[in-house]
Parts: C-alpha cells; structure tokens; sequence
C-alpha cells in the first residue's frame, strides 16, 4: 500500500482482526443484554495489565494480556457476587468495579512511571490505544485468539442463538446455561484483551457496542446481524488506524470509535429495518391512505345517505 | 403402571420466602391435567423446580422412574410467552427449529428434514402463512402458538406449559386445546398451568390445586368442588352463580 511501512500494514490487519471478533461479541452482548457489561470488564482489565509488566519487568505481551484476562475476570466475578449477595444492582455493581479497578489501574501505572525502568515506556497506549506501537509477533498473538473467537461463533452458532433467545428452553434441550455462561465470558474477556492494546481499556467497549447496534438497523436475521457487525467492526478498525497512522502517532482507539459512531449514524438515519428515513416514509405513506377516502368507503357513505 | 412424573416433599423457596412445602404427588401417563392456584401459589416455581431450572431444597423428582437429567428429551417444556424478547431478530419458522436442536444434534447445522418437520408443526397449529414473519410481527396468540409448535416438533411423552392460555385470543385458545387433546389421544401426558377456573372442567381430565402444597389432586369430576375452591383461594374467591357443589 502507498506511503504504509510493513508494520502499518500488520497493524491494519490486526485492527481488522480485531474489529470483526469484536463485532461478533458485540452482538452476543447486546442480546444478552449486557452491553455495558463490556465496558466495566475492560476497565477492569487495566491493574492486571500493570501487573503483568511488573512480574516480568518489560513489555511482553502474553504476560500483559493473561493479566489483563485475569484481573477482568475477577472483576466479573466480584460484579456477579455483589449483584447475587447484596440488594445492589447489576448497574451500580458494573460502575463500583468499573472505577475501582480503574482507579487501581491508574495507580499501579504512576507508580511504575516512577520506577522509571527503560521498558515501560508505551504502557500509557494501554489506556487510549496504540496499534502503531504494535510488532508482528504481537499481530500473531492477537490472530490466534481473534481465530479461536471466531471459530468458537461459527462452531456453535445455534447454540449462541437459543442460549441468546431462551435460556431457560436451552437448558430443557440439554444445553447447560452454567457452561454457555462460561464460554461467554472466556469469550468477552477474550476480545477485551486482545482490543486492548490497539483501541485501549477506556474506548474498548465502544468497538463491542456501536457495530452491534449499526447492525441492528439493517437486519432481522440474527445470522446477518452477527455478519454485518463483524463487518462494521471490521471496517472501523482499518478506517480508525490508517486515519491514526497518517496521523504519526495519534492514538489508534479514538479514531477506531469515531469510524464507528459515523457507521452508526448511517445506520439510525438510513437502516432499511426502523432507520429514521424509512419510518418517516412509511409513517407518512399510511397519513395520506387515512386522508384519502377510499373507494369502498365511499360507497358505504352514499348507501348511508340514500338509506 | 409407572407414573410418568413423581413428585415427593418437594420444596422450594425464593431467599426467605417458601413458596413450594413437601409438595407430592403423581401424575399418570395419557391424563391431561391442569395446576390452578391463586397467583404466588408457586405454579410457575413448581415447572421451574421440576426442570431444574429452579434450585430446590428438598424432595425427590421422578421423570418416567429415572431423573430429570436422563429423561430430559422426553420432556417438553413451553415457558412463559413473557419469558423471552420477542423483539429478537428472527421468524416463526427458526424459532419452532429451536425445538429440534436436540434431535440434530449440538454444533450441527439443521439440514432440509428438520425444516419440514417445523413447517409441518407450524401447520398444525394454524401457522403456516407465518412462518417467514418475523417473531416481533406476530400477535400475542400466535407468538403462543408458535412456542407451542416448537413443543410439539421435540416429540415428547410429557409436556409441561406454564399459563399457554394467558392473554391469547379466543381462536389461538381454541387451537392450543384441540392439540392437547390430540396430544392426549396419542398417548401423551400434558400439564398445563391454567388461571380460568371457568373452563377447567371442560379442559383438564385431572385438576392439581396448588397452593404452596397440594390442596387436592385427581380427576376433575371428583376434585373440582366448591369446598376445594375454597381450600384453594380462601376467602379471595368469589364464587360465580349455578355450579355444583
């Protein structure tokens, strides 16, 4: 490509990657109703990052990312626990941990800036998103967890489908609500972890929410509602970096959101299904039908008068 | 002749509240009964125990001699219509699917047989010319019908509804009834749980009057009397005019 080093162009790629894994996620999570659920386990991924570079004193992304899967993890189950022994809602336990482990985040990265070793230059991107700071070992990584996600949503497609429509009837058939909850989570913790480091811990979960709703204006097969928000995802991450590449060192995640919040502005004004353009359209269609008498009425009328 | 479903000292609770106590009974293959109760008696609760959908306390459940677990596929269960999003993004047809999943098997795709036998369910419960509509599209009756179809194509021995005639109009309960019945000709065991005390005598061969344990229990002619009623709702129920005692 013109005026892309190697590396922008495996950076792309892994944005790409990136975006439709996340796509797909992002659809499950809107079904199940847990949009904002993203948002609170991305934030809770920040100290475990932190910590993963203090355990091995450089920037070694398999550490960071296990950190960060970990300490997510234990911010959903802290957010499960608070919900299921106390009078505290879901909403207001996502936004406890949510600030907490942030906060805990943020303190454990000045305290690293201070130690001041060579090597931890570059955790800040973890924050806002530095796909340009990526290396191809790095892609690699995040391509093989991007195709296991994938690989996982395709396997098992139907069983996403009647876990995300009826739990309850799924667990009649045989299909165990305990496992396919699990397998969510591994999975949601899975694309927060490899998002992180291009897109960041805060703007994360936008690239889980927006295509999954952009998609929802164009469809009304849950297959196509996945496909199109892998494809939104998709495109916002490669629009979103290159934007950020030309850029020299702008931060990849807000640009890769902004990509997205345009699509989505397409979709809510012009979605073939509940898009703004064509409800307008249709409500104005059945105005003129109920202003123009018709024919039939007419007749009733007149047989009315002469009666 | 083994019960096709045994219940013994079932009980059940949400945090502190008990709402089902050593619940028993049995339920014989072919009968058609229906579990009346005020609301908060526990009729919901008890299907949710029974499918282990609900933790229960205490007690022993029995599917045809064995567990829930073993026989899960003879048993088909049509929750509540409330009970999912209808504005999920899908149609009659893919819905009525979903009741083939365990037939074809887990992490397969459904292949051209099984879409004719929904289409086929969905044809008899009047739902044909739906079958492509989307789920958000469809009246409150014909959302129930569609569950009901979905029941239907798992092939089950026993089925267990929970409030299939709440809120349906007068064709889809009429609909919903004459399968039952076909049901029950075929030699299948229905439960249903039903809130119109107006029309359990001519639905239900069995009655359970449920409240938080069971009141009475057996055929409808013997059971279905005023003194049970009362037992039943208490002082709550006004009694309409004419019925014998």
């Amino acid at each position: 490509m013109i005026g892309l080093s190697a590396n922008a162009v495996w950076v792309l790629f892994s944005t790409l990657i990136l975006g439709t894994a996340a796509g797909i996620m992002g659809t499950f999570a809107y079904w199940k109703r847990q949009s904002l659920m993203s948002d609170a386990l991305s934030h809770a991924a920040l100290p475990g990052v932190v910590i993963g570079f203090l355990l091995t004193g450089e920037k070694h992304l398999p550490y960071m990312i296990g950190g960060a899967a970990l300490s997510a993890l234990i911010g959903a189950i802290f957010i499960h626990w608070i919900r299921s022994s106390s009078r505290i809602k879901e909403d207001a336990a996502m936004g406890i941990i949510l600030s907490v482990f942030f906060g805990l985040g943020i303190l454990l990265l000045s305290l690293v800036n201070r130690m001041a070793g060579a090597g931890q230059s570059g955790l800040d991107s973890f924050i806002f998103g530095q796909a340009a700071a990526m290396v191809a070992k790095d892609v690699w990584v995040m391509l093989g967890l991007a195709l296991l996600l994938l690989g996982i949503a395709v396997f098992a497609f139907k069983e996403w489908k009647l876990y995300l429509f009826d739990p309850a009837f799924a667990q009649g058939l045989g299909l165990s609500n305990r496992w396919m909850n699990g397998i969510y989570l591994f999975s949601l913790v899975l694309v927060i972890v490899i998002g992180i480091q291009a897109v960041g811990v805060i703007l994360m979960a936008a690239l889980l929410i927006i295509p999954a709703v952009s998609a929802r204006y164009w469809t009304h097969s849950f297959g196509w509602m996945v496909i199109l928000s892998a494809m939104f995802g998709g495109g916002s991450g490669v629009v979103g970096t290159l934007l950020s590449v030309y850029g020299k060192g702008w931060p990849t995640g807000p640009f890769i959101v902004i990509s997205a919040a345009c699509l989505f502005l397409v979709s809510l004004t012009l979605g073939a299904r509940k898009g703004l353009i064509v409800m307008a359209i249709q409500q104005h269609r059945q105005r003129r039908l109920l202003l123009k008498p018709r024919p039939r009425d007419q007749q009733a009328m007149e047989r009315g008068r002469s009666a | 002749m083994v019960p096709v479903l045994k219940v013994d000292e079932l009980s059940a609770a949400y945090r502190k509240n008990k709402v089902l106590d050593r619940v028993s009974f049995q339920i014989q293959p072919g009968t058609l009964t229906g579990i009346v109760g005020p609301n908060g008696a526990g009729k919901s609760t008890l299907l949710k125990v029974l499918l282990d959908l609900h933790p229960r306390l205490a007690g022993e459940v029995n599917f045809f001699g064995s567990t829930y677990q073993r026989m899960k596929s003879r048993v088909g269960y049509v929750p509540q219509r409330g009970s999912v999003d209808w504005d999920f993004p899908t149609h009659a047809l893919d819905v009525v699917m979903m009741g083939l999943y365990g037939k074809i098997g887990w992490f397969r795709w459904p292949g051209r047989s099984h879409r004719d036998q929904a289409m086929e369910a969905l044809a008899e419960m009047g739902m044909a010319e739906y079958a492509h509509r989307q789920i958000s599209q469809l009246s409150g009756g014909q959302q129930q019908r569609v569950f009901l179809a979905r029941a239907l194509v798992m092939d089950a021995d026993l089925y267990l509804l929970d409030e299939p005639l709440a809120g349906v109009d007068a064709a889809t309960e009429r609909a919903i009834m004459t399968t039952l019945n076909l049901l029950k000709k075929r030699g299948r065991t229905v439960m249903v749980v039903h809130h119109d005390l107006q029309t359990v005598e001519e639905y239900f061969d069995h009655v359970l009057f449920l409240n938080r344990s069971v009141i009475a229990h057996g055929p409808t002619n013997e059971v279905f009397t005023e003194a049970n009623l009362h037992r039943t709702y208490g002082g709550a129920l006004r009694l309409w005019g004419g019925r014998p005692g």
